[in-house]
């Protein structure tokens, strides 16, 4: 691992600058209809974010209606699988944001940004799903706040999360199918800035991830940095120092940055992404944007990317759709240029087997996006010496995932 | 490689102007049908009184586009359309037709190359402007600079939401002229023209006196003189054209969108 090229602290935690920029990446690369609203955005974030009634407003409801502070939990069993002999080895903790009313961390953002569109005046709110469980996230928070509520998600995925879809329309959203490309989260995406493009002027579009142009990917973040605050806090009390190793699934890697966010500035801290590595990475069938991507420029960020030799989006695998996704968020891309964080990808086998195995140890459905994490412990908990703790970002819970599960492995009895 | 009297868009823009004419600026999706289509339907438009003309390089994510030019420009990747293709097609009606032409393209392909070589690659096909509707000022500098020496034209978009010290700001960078985008929306057909432009043409006269031409959302002769008589320099429609190529053979299409672009000059020269 090398180390970063930065002064600890103050250069990771003051970015992005004045014009959305992670060092190279990010930016704001939109038509130009959408700059006035971007600007607003950012406006109102700058007004909003310490005001105390908003603050207040917001932190009650992340406490009586997400159920916040989410539990660091000492997971005991997996811990003792990767024991050694000695009953040595890493000690590992989930933050429990599977807990979370919805199933999600998602709710964290779409809660606050929703606070944010009823004080910029805006009553129609829209959003692009992959797993469902930001879609979900958001009917959610619209139906609390009597928001109408438009989804755009991909035909595949709607199909791969019947159950999401379901939920969605329960609580009253409207579900918009794109069939455009592969019908998945990319193409959702488009549609939702396309959407967004249009009704400027009445709408709110609740950005999913920490990727998209200035300033979502720094809203997102700080919306979802009560992830990695409470889990300093916890860990202080738990064991009174910070954890040695954080690691988290990424996609757009919304769920990452929320973890890491309150550490970058604390260099003894390792930062571990794991991406989907789809069928394989050599199949070319995978999601690996960090490990396999290059620099562009996609749904108004530049950031690394899935792409082809004519500079063509190529789309992603994997057999999570939260992270089926050809794009990434740029601090991440930051992150791991400058050596700060370390990414690495796993399989859809290699997910799948660790979804069985943490239900089978700790009796916890993780989402296959989630699984993700949990794998890589099989290749990083070998190489680690002493007793190092870690926390792992249980991202969200399983059920939604159960169908895709039982057929990937050939039990539809499951 | 000498080509016959092409001019720089600000030139073509200048004899116009002499000429007191208002311009007709089509746009096509570069390999809808078929590249072999696309150099015969630059010759038929050329010809039929377009006084510049806009090239799209289909790109995988069309983010300002609609449904038509989405699907034209799937359609040409799925056939394994690729720039140097579309380049191709420029170099060889280049000599045959005196109208500029638009490179219409998303900033990642461009990116991707590299700007100074794409930006030389297309000059040395024959193209003359470009436009690049996910490259606000904010991001543009990086591409403004080198075309500039390079000879390339790079138009910049006004929106309505933009408001004024914006809209000042991006027509003193805009090169060639100033692409007014006359809906809050992506590209495609509509059945009116909203009466906000002609608020946002005489807003940016004010500001400006680069050419100013309008488009997203024009469709029918009737609009094109709309926008012509509210003060328009240029008048540019795009999914209409594309959409007479989609819908029949190619030899249809191609009569289609000849009867078409003269129908749309004759309503702006009247």
């Amino acid at each position: 691992m090398t180390t970063a090229p930065f002064s600890p602290n103050q250069s990771f935690t003051q970015l992005p600058d004045a014009l959305g920029r992670f060092g190279f990446y990010g930016g704001k690369y939109v038509p130009e209809t959408l700059m006035p609203a971007l600007k607003e955005l950012e406006t109102a974030y700058a007004a909003y974010k310490d005001d105390p009634d908003f603050q207040q407003e917001l932190q009650l409801l992340l406490k009586d209606y997400v159920g916040r502070p989410s539990p660091l939990y000492f997971a005991e069993r997996l811990t003792q699988r990767y024991a050694r002999p000695d009953g040595s080895g890493a000690q590992i903790y989930l933050k429990r944001e599977d807990l979370n009313h919805t199933g999600a961390h998602k709710i964290n953002n779409a809660l606050a940004q929703a606070l944010l569109a009823i004080r910029m005046g805006k009553k129609r709110i829209i959003a692009e799903t992959g797993a469902g469980q930001h879609g979900v996230a958001t009917a959610t928070v619209c139906a609390r706040f009597g928001l109408e509520c438009i989804i755009y998600m991909g035909v595949q995925d709607m199909e791969r999360q019947k159950l999401n879809v379901f939920r969605m329309r329960l609580l009253g959203a409207k579900v918009e199918p794109v069939t455009a490309g592969t019908g998945t989260l990319k193409d959702a995406t488009s549609e939702a800035i396309r959407d967004w493009v249009t009704n400027v002027e009445t709408t709110h579009y609740i950005l999913g991830s920490v990727a998209g142009p200035h300033p979502y990917p720094m809203i997102v973040r700080d919306f979802h940095g009560v992830i990695g605050a409470e889990t300093r806090r916890q860990c202080q009390e738990k064991w009174g120092a910070l954890p040695d190793i954080l690691i988290a699934c990424v996609g757009g890697g919304s769920n990452a940055m929320g973890l890491f966010y309150e550490f970058v500035g604390e260099s003894s801290v390792r930062l571990i992404g794991v991406e989907a590595a789809g069928e394989s990475i050599e199949s070319g069938k995978h999601a690996a944007t960090l490990t396999h991507g290059r620099p562009g420029v996609l749904h108004g960020a530049m950031s690394y990317l899935l792409q082809d030799t004519e500079g063509q989006v190529v789309e992603a695998h994997s057999i999570s759709a939260g992270l089926d996704y050809p794009g990434v968020g740029p601090e991440h891309s930051y992150l791991k240029d400058s050596g700060r964080a370390e990414y690495y990808s796993v399989t859809d086998k290699e997910a799948v087997d660790a979804l069985c195995r943490v239900s089978q140890l700790e009796g916890i459905i993780p989402a296959l996006e989630t699984a993700h994490a949990f794998a890589y412990l099989e290749t990083l908990c070998p190489q680690l010496e002493g007793s190092p703790h870690i926390v792992i970002n249980c991202s969200g819970r399983g059920d939604k995932d159960v169908h895709t599960v039982a057929k990937y492995l050939g039990n539809n009895e499951l | 490689m000498k080509t016959k009297d092409v001019t720089s868009v600000s030139d073509c823009f200048k004899s116009l102007k002499e000429r007191r004419e208002c311009a007709l600026i089509p746009f096509i999706t570069a390999g809808d049908p078929d590249l072999e289509t696309t150099a015969k339907a630059l010759r038929v438009l050329a010809n039929n009184g377009a006084d510049l003309i806009e090239l799209g390089v289909p790109y995988s994510d069309p983010l300002a586009d609609g449904p038509t030019i989405q699907a034209a420009a799937t359609r040409a990747l799925q056939r394994g359309v690729r720039l140097e293709d579309v380049l191709q097609v420029v170099t060889e009606v280049r000599e045959e037709i005196s109208s500029s032409i638009i490179l219409f393209s998303y900033y990642n392909p461009i990116y991707h190359r590299g700007i100074e070589s794409f930006l030389k690659q297309i000059k040395a096909a024959g193209v003359q402007g470009l436009v690049i509707p996910d490259l606000p000022l904010e991001e543009a500098e990086i591409v403004l600079k080198p075309a500039t020496e390079i000879g390339i034209e790079v138009t910049l978009l006004v929106a309505p939401t933009s408001p004024i010290e914006r809209i000042k700001a991006i027509a003193t960078k805009s090169q060639g002229f100033i692409y007014l985008v006359s809906v809050t929306g992506v590209t495609g057909m509509r059945s009116q023209v909203a009466t906000r432009v002609e608020e946002l043409i005489s807003s940016l006269r004010t500001t400006t006196d680069k050419p100013i031409g309008v488009g997203f959302g024009i469709s029918s002769p009737e609009q094109a003189k709309q926008v012509k008589d509210w003060g328009a320099d240029a008048v540019i429609v795009g999914s209409a054209f594309v959409k007479r190529l989609a819908d029949v053979t190619p030899e249809e299409g191609l009569k289609a969108i000849g009867e078409f672009c003269h129908s749309l000059k004759q309503a702006i020269l009247q």
